[in-house]
């Protein structure tokens, strides 16, 4: 139930993000979901890929600075409401975020990727509360 | 006015006795006393006895910043602690600064030299010198303010910084004299402007400069901007701090103060003595220092000596404006920066060798030292919130260690350029 997403420090400046999806795309990796967190000079390239380990590897080989993270992905409805019920579950349970992000499809529902303080609490409060997290075999089949 | 003319004009054949006499009682007090430097006589066979005349200093080893170093604080000192008067301490290559210690008669020789530079300078006693280099373990603050009174010109003891205040007592108190680095003649310019004050109207008739590099261009615009004389002065604390040498009024050249500190010019890869006049590293011998002496002193500065004698009467060998270091340290705002002291910061912030480069601008008036770093593994994290503390820790354990500021910039692995094994560690794109 803990994922592991990839993340690649990048400066800030043209063509950047470009060179990291195509390494990725050599390696004939897939990206599920990916955010960047950025800053006036870096930013932050947080990615769920079809193979982490391997994503890691290129990327190192590439000499970019990569590490992995643990999380947690969450399905939801894709209706509204939805996320507001999952965010007052992790409020009441005590679960503090660092960051989320979030995609959404049509008719699979929405998925959202939290990066918990705490990662094994998070997965045990959010089963006791039912709902539905993805392993990483089902993630990487979207 | 020359405040010691017997000495200043004194003949080559006057100057090598007097300088002959003092090597050769130098030489005996550090044989005696300073266990290294021994072991280095020793170690090619010299004995105290062999240095008859200053002809014999170039068979001499040298002292480097690291023996100072090594012996840290006080084991260079050639008294004991009684007769140490006061220290001043100048940034090392690594973690620990280099300290020097004066009895009290190196202090009254150190006023004598800078009471000599003031007069070259053409200061006399009528004038109201506002000293504006930093008071305190730098040896610019007390070295000018010792000299200016030994001379019996005023002192403004105002120290660096606080620049509207310092305007204002050169507005209030006539200050005619001011020293301190050039960079900040140039901000003091530059904030006149700002505060709607023309220097015209000011007493201000002489600026002492030094510290720091600067270059005929900058002298023109200080004089511009100022209306006054630019003069530029040398020293370095390891040898006595500044008055080791200085302009007179025509500018051409540096006076050395050789009756106290003998200079050489060596061949930068040989470290022979290079032929009268050719350019090359700049090593001091002091022979009337008691508290530290120092023979062959390495500044890793290159410039050359000009032996003629000056329209002004002197015949103290000239060395001209230094024209760069031979090895890596740079002088930013008046403080010394070796690329080794930001390495070992990084050092001790992570497990391995990190990897950097400084680089330096000048921006309008001052110089600004730009540090980018690498985030390699070791550094990397994936929330924001970390590398801005990354960010923030290498700021301000440069700033603590260094006495710096620097504006720290995170980058990707690789980005600095690998020359040939060993990494380029600075770009200086000052115009100096």
């Amino acid at each position: 139930m803990i994922i592991k997403q990839v993340s690649v420090f990048l400066e800030n400046k043209s063509g950047r993000l470009n060179e990291v999806t195509k390494i990725l795309a050599d390696a004939e990796i897939n990206l599920s979901a990916f955010t960047i967190a950025d800053t006036s000079d870096f930013g932050i390239l947080r990615m769920i890929v079809s193979d982490p380990d391997k994503a890691c590897a290129v990327l190192k080989e590439n000499e970019f600075s990569v590490k992995t993270t643990d999380v947690v992905l969450a399905k939801t409805p894709n209706k509204p409401g939805s996320l507001s019920k999952l965010l007052d579950i992790l409020q009441k349970e005590e679960v503090f975020i660092e960051y989320m992000y979030a995609f959404s499809m049509k008719d699979e529902g929405a998925v959202t990727v939290i990066r918990p303080t705490r990662v094994e609490r998070c997965v045990e409060m959010l089963q006791k509360h039912k709902t539905e997290l993805l392993r990483a075999d089902e993630l990487y089949q979207l | 006015m020359i405040w010691n003319e017997k000495i200043e004009c004194a003949s080559r054949d006057e100057m090598a006795a007097v300088q002959s006499e003092r090597l050769k009682q130098t030489v005996q007090r550090i044989y005696h006393n300073i266990p290294s430097y021994r072991a280095k006589m020793q170690e090619i066979g010299m004995l105290p006895g062999d240095v008859r005349s200053v002809e014999d200093l170039k068979s001499l080893p040298f002292t480097n910043k690291t023996d100072l170093r090594d012996n840290y604080p006080f084991g260079m000192f050639t008294v004991p602690m009684s007769e140490i008067v006061r220290v001043h301490a100048s940034s090392g290559t690594t973690g620990k600064p280099t300290v020097v210690g004066y009895t009290r008669n190196d202090l009254s020789m150190w006023a004598e030299v800078v009471t000599r530079s003031l007069c070259m300078s053409g200061v006399t006693r009528n004038d109201i010198v506002q000293v504006a280099y930093g008071y305190g373990l730098f040896t610019g603050g007390l070295g000018l303010h010792y000299g200016t009174e030994n001379l019996g010109a005023t002192v403004i003891p105002i120290s660096g910084g606080n620049t509207q205040k310092q305007i204002q007592l050169m507005q209030d108190f006539g200050s005619s004299v001011i020293a301190c680095t050039p960079s900040y003649a140039l901000f003091l310019a530059e904030v006149m402007q700002e505060m709607g004050i023309d220097p015209e109207e000011l007493k201000l008739r002489v600026g002492i400069f030094g510290a720091e590099p600067w270059s005929e261009s900058m002298r023109k615009e200080i004089e511009a901007k100022l209306k006054l004389k630019a003069i530029d002065i040398y020293g370095l604390s390891e040898v006595i701090g500044p008055g080791v040498s200085c302009e007179c009024e025509h500018q051409v050249g540096m006076h050395v103060n050789e009756d106290h500190f003998i200079p050489e010019i060596l061949d930068t890869e040989t470290l022979e003595p290079v032929a009268p006049g050719e350019v090359g590293e700049l090593v001091f011998s002091t022979i009337t220092k008691e508290g530290i002496p120092i023979l062959r002193y390495r500044t890793r500065d290159l410039t050359r000596l000009i032996y003629d004698k000056c329209e002004c009467g002197r015949t103290l060998v000239r060395m001209e404006k230094c024209k760069g270091r031979s090895d890596d340290m740079l002088i930013i705002r008046g403080v010394n920066v070796f690329p080794s002291q930001i390495e070992s910061v990084l050092l001790e912030m992570s497990e391995t060798e990190p990897h950097y480069l400084l680089i330096v601008e000048r921006e309008g008036t001052l110089d600004v030292l730009k540090l980018m770093v690498e985030v390699q593994e070791q550094f990397f994290s994936d929330e924001v919130r970390e590398l801005e503390k990354l960010k923030k820790k290498i700021t301000h354990n440069i700033q603590s260690t260094l006495g710096i500021s620097v504006d720290v910039k995170l980058v990707e692995p690789k980005t600095i350029e690998r020359t040939a094994g060993k990494a380029k560690r600075v770009i200086d794109n000052r115009k100096i």
